[in-house]
């Protein structure tokens, strides 16, 4: 099962990821996650959604395109400088 | 959206033909009488899909066949396919990456466990190079060393040479898609013709292997058009036919078009079925977007006689075991793998 995650936040990681706990940007769009007249929450409320059917394509801590790699039964997710995610 | 509505007394005569010709004769509807059945009103859908369910299981029995998927070679892809995040002509999240053999082989272990039979690889690329095709080789001998699945691969448009190849390999199943209709093809695809597409499918056919040969619905095509494309595909007679929702990936061309409707996706899974009583009609991707998990079982319940389970090749599916209870839920026995040879 999948979880369904805040647009930011950065899962299970490993590597230096374990280190970036605080969301700067949105893992689907890659815009600051706060952005906007309202909380993170609601700015990026349709990429929650997505991102329970998608993997994050944005590091969440400094917003570089992450190498994605889908499998039948699970996913990672890789930031060259903040290490891997996984669900 | 409602996805069952009630079973009508009186379905139109659309359905009464079809009865006749596809259920008891076995014989496909025409590109004419397709377009009937995609603009049957709301009221006429549940009875479109309760035959189409009958034209499966007289036809095609009541297995499901389950398969997975996995892309070995993901993004970077030279063609221009307005759908598709992975092409590398456009501004889409998606990066380049390869997958290597190990994990390829741990995920074919792994979708082997849910009972599916297929296990598909797939690359992003016009066609395979060399480099490429000495991969998938090595892939086939390790999966085939590590686990009892059937292989099936989608690496583009080939060459003869690589048809006779992969068949020599024992690639089981090759999948090619059409996408959609000839008259639309140029909307979506400019890096390559319809023409291109079906040089492929038709090689692959010949050198023996089950043509796997798509559809990919939503994308702004007219019902003549899916109507059309529906019956190209029955006039190509592919073992498999899997059927795609367009899911609006971000970065491209098609990002902006919308979720096409619920029961269009669902009439047009009864056109397909009616189209080809005898194919293996599969749920591929986007189903989750247009159908949810209503529509997923109507679809079931109305055509449809194969799943990909779990993941797509750059987005998420539902969850395998989803998809597995549902099946028991039904009533509808996982096709075995011997039954497959």
């Amino acid at each position: 099962m999948i979880p369904h995650r805040s647009p930011g936040s950065t899962g299970s990681t490993t590597g230096d990821a374990a280190t970036a706990t605080t969301a700067e940007f949105c893992g689907h769009c890659g815009e600051p996650s706060d952005v906007g007249a309202g909380p993170a929450s609601d700015v990026h409320h349709r990429c929650g959604e997505r991102l329970a059917m998608e993997p994050p394509r944005y590091c969440a801590a400094c917003r570089r395109r992450m190498k994605v790699q889908v499998t039948p039964l699970g996913w990672t997710a890789e930031c060259s400088r903040h290490g891997m995610l996984a669900p | 959206m409602t996805m069952q509505p009630e079973l009508q007394a009186n379905p139109g005569p659309i359905l009464e033909t079809a009865r006749n010709q596809v259920l008891e004769q076995g014989i496909g509807l025409s590109e004419s009488q397709l377009l009937e059945i995609l603009r049957l009103p709301d009221r006429d859908l549940p009875a479109a899909l309760q035959l189409a369910h009958e034209v499966r299981l007289r036809h095609c029995g009541e297995d499901v066949e389950v398969e997975g998927i996995i892309s070995i070679k993901t993004g970077g892809c030279p063609e221009d396919c307005h759908f598709c995040s992975q092409s590398g002509l456009f501004d889409s999240p998606v990066r380049g990456v390869w997958l290597d053999i190990p994990e390829l082989v741990k995920a074919a272990k792994e979708t082997a466990a849910t009972g599916a039979t297929e296990f598909c690889i797939v690359a992003a690329v016009r066609g395979p190079d060399i480099k490429l095709m000495n991969q998938i080789k090595f892939a086939i001998d390790r999966i085939n060393e590590a686990v009892d699945i059937n292989i099936a691969c989608s690496l583009g448009m080939l060459t003869q040479r690589q048809v006779d190849q992969l068949a020599s390999w024992g690639v089981h199943r090759y999948n090619h898609n059409l996408e959609t209709a000839r008259s639309y093809f140029p909307e979506v695809v400019t890096t390559h013709s319809y023409e291109e597409r079906l040089d492929t499918c038709n090689m692959v056919k010949d050198a023996g292997m089950e043509l796997c040969c798509g559809a990919l619905i939503g994308m702004g095509e007219s019902l003549e058009q899916r109507a059309e494309l529906a019956a190209q595909l029955a006039a190509l007679e592919p073992h498999e036919v899997p059927l795609n929702f367009l899911n609006p990936r971000p970065g491209t061309p098609l990002e902006n078009q919308g979720i096409m409707d619920g029961k269009d996706a669902l009439r047009a899974i009864a056109a397909f079925r009616l189209a080809m009583p005898r194919t293996v009609l599969r749920y591929a991707g986007g189903r989750e977007l247009t159908l949810g998990d209503l529509g997923t079982k109507a679809g079931l319940m109305g055509g449809i006689n194969a799943v990909i389970v779990g993941n797509y090749l750059t987005t998420l599916g539902r969850p395998a075991d989803a998809d597995l209870n549902l099946l028991v839920e039904l009533n509808m026995p996982i096709k075995e793998l011997q039954k497959t040879l």
